[in-house]
């Protein structure tokens, strides 16, 4: 197994790596204000939880309820306004951008490129942070880069030009640049927006292999309410910036709650695997 | 997957040092007087071996004092405005960008102006006196680009459209500025056209050409130091940031790196437009897209093309001869209109 130390950066982080705990949110505050004048617009208030390795968390909320804010606090993009987040014990968004990007990999909703590439160049990018700038790809890069598109089911896609492919094909060649970075952490936002049923799951089943093979912390921000009960280990609930509940979605999945989050009369029924399933009522 | 080699890289710069150098011979050989190739070869090798003083034949001293000189910059110009293109597309996220279209050149060509019309009144050593020029084009240039990218900017992000039609204005309005200033001002400034399309025949001192060459190698060096990360660049700001580019220091030694490159290039040929456009995309379409490969084939390839287009702009009308710029612009324009009807949405 590629255990802790396997994965620890320096002796300091494989002594961190003996608890349990990988990614550790306390909490986190943000406000986005247009201009000083004004009030803040929106915000993200105090939220907490916490996750092992190979756990998949789900940021679950409607739209505009500041889920997409918090996974951009998580990678470090934003710092927050309060509290803090923290990684194997370090504070995520004072570290510089070389040593995020060799621990956090981030799967983003767009991506589109200025000039074609082919994916395995894609692919490649996953590991400059672990390069030097100027460095070119050693063996050992292309053999990581290789595995990861093979993880992803996507070998036969290295020579393909990334313009030229499926939306689907798309998302698991980004997904193989992410696992070439060999991150603790993996953020996905929205990874299946453009995706019909069968990419949908096809990505999602190969997330919670890799998740529990890797030993991975997945965050996933999602507004699918049965994505979210199907694939996470647990469920953090948002609502207008506010973070509801924390907890197995089990747990989560009452119909009053989800009814009064999502604005939409809906049933949850418990699945055989013992995983909850929503079914939305149309509006009679 | 292939990934890139250095062995692979030097091959590709060779091939394109052959290329440069028979695009030399040719410009050598060509022009109002004809020159025999055995003779060429024969004077160059005095040069080289430092016997210039040996050459008697007036074929001789027009290949050696005027065609060698004015070739000499057409390699530092073509190359300089060739890679500033390059840095620019990638930066600001536009396959049309280019210093000219974007005002660049311009704002270069004004500094240059200003900086000639000041000399004279400042009591300053000779030594700094011939640095005035192109340290006014190059304050010309980098202001310019900050003006064009806060123009561009919308809601945090570069919109390609209004960032090309703030160059334009940009442009059309700092022209405009020169033109004024050389109708009222007269003096030492060189003709309108230079400023305004850029030629290659003002002899220069030999000590500027060693300027200039140390010039070009230390911005060029400074891009390329972030060649990786202008590729991870090609996917966003925000993409580049996950993968561990440190965006704001990248941003901020290529955009000096590229303003350099383009005040030096403008001080000593004036406003030269397309290079910086068409020869990047050549390269791409030929080396791909890779920043590693990209920078240094463009630097060769805008060598080529401009000795190759001066070379044109002298024998094409001769025995007078027309503006380099008009060359390139003649060549670059209708690729403009292609790369704009097939890119932007």
């Amino acid at each position: 197994m590629s255990g802790g130390s396997a994965l620890a950066r320096n002796p300091a982080e494989s002594a961190r790596l003996a608890s349990d705990v990988r990614l550790s949110v306390e909490q986190v505050s943000y406000a986005y204000s247009a201009n000083p004048a004004q009030a803040p617009l929106f915000t993200v208030e105090a939220t907490s939880f916490q996750a092992k390795p190979g756990e998949i968390v789900a940021i679950l909320g409607p739209n505009a309820s500041g889920k997409s804010t918090l996974l951009k606090l998580i990678s470090g993009a934003l710092a927050p306004l309060s509290g803090r987040i923290l990684l194997n014990g370090f504070v995520i968004h004072t570290l510089t951008p070389r040593t995020r990007a060799q621990r956090i990999a981030v799967v983003q909703q767009e991506s589109t490129l200025l000039f074609p590439a082919r994916a395995w160049e894609f692919v490649l990018q996953g590991r400059h942070a672990h390069g030097r700038s100027l460095r070119f790809e050693s063996e050992d890069d292309v053999l990581i880069a290789k595995n990861a598109l093979a993880q992803v089911g996507a070998a036969d896609l290295s020579d393909r030009w990334m313009d030229q492919i499926s939306g689907g094909e798309k998302q698991r060649v980004i997904l193989a640049r992410a696992l070439a970075q060999q991150p603790l952490l993996l953020l996905l936002d929205e990874p299946t927006l453009h995706l019909d049923i069968a990419a949908q799951i096809g990505l999602l089943d190969a997330l919670r292999r890799l998740a529990a093979e890797n030993r991975y912390t997945v965050v996933v921000v999602t507004h699918e309410l049965n994505l979210a009960a199907g694939y996470a280990d647990q469920v953090v609930l948002m609502q207008r910036g506010r973070c509801l509940r924390v907890g197995p979605p089990a747990n989560i999945y009452q119909r009053e709650l989800l009814e009064q989050v999502f604005q939409t009369p809906l049933s949850v029924e418990l699945g055989s695997s013992g995983r909850p399933r929503v079914t939305v009522l149309s509006g009679t | 997957m292939r990934p890139l080699t250095l062995r692979r890289l030097l091959l590709q710069c060779s091939i394109l040092v052959v290329i440069l150098f028979l695009v030399v011979v040719i410009a050598l050989k060509f022009g109002a007087v004809p020159v025999s190739l055995y003779a060429l070869g024969r004077d160059l090798l005095r040069v080289v071996f430092g016997q210039s003083s040996q050459i008697s034949s007036d074929y001789g001293l027009i290949v050696v004092n005027i065609r060698l000189p004015r070739i000499l910059l057409g390699i530092i110009v073509g190359a300089s405005l060739s890679v500033a293109g390059t840095s620019f597309q990638a930066l600001l996220r536009n396959p049309l960008a280019d210093p000219y279209v974007l005002g660049v050149s311009m704002g270069a060509s004004l500094g240059s102006i200003l900086a000639l019309i000041a000399e004279p009144h400042l009591t300053i050593s000779p030594l700094f006196a011939s640095l005035l020029t192109p340290l006014g084009a190059f304050l010309g240039a980098a202001a310019t680009i900050t003006a064009v990218y806060f123009l561009g900017r919308r809601e945090g992000q570069i919109d390609s459209a209004t960032l090309l039609l703030g160059g334009v204005i940009i442009s059309s309005f700092l022209s405009a500025i020169i033109m004024f200033l050389m109708n009222t001002l007269s003096g030492n400034l060189r003709g309108l056209s230079f400023w305004l399309m850029g030629d290659l025949s003002t002899p220069l001192q030999k000590s500027a050409y060693w300027f200039l060459g140390i010039g070009f190698l230390l911005a060029t060096g400074a891009i390329y130091t972030t060649a990786a990360d202008l590729n991870m660049l090609l996917a966003g700001e925000k993409e580049a940031i996950h993968l561990g580019v440190d965006v704001p220091r990248v941003r901020l030694v290529v955009y000096i790196a590229a303003s350099l490159l383009t005040g030096l290039a403008v001080s000593v040929s004036g406003a030269i437009g397309y290079v910086g456009l068409i020869v990047p995309h050549a390269m791409r379409f030929i080396f791909g897209s890779d920043h590693r490969t990209l920078l240094p084939t463009a630097a060769l390839g805008g060598a080529i093309a401009l000795v190759f287009a001066d070379t044109l702009a002298r024998t094409v009308v001769a025995p007078t001869e027309v503006s380099v710029g008009a060359v390139t612009a003649l060549v670059g324009a209708p690729l403009f209109i292609y790369l704009l009807r097939r890119r932007l949405p």
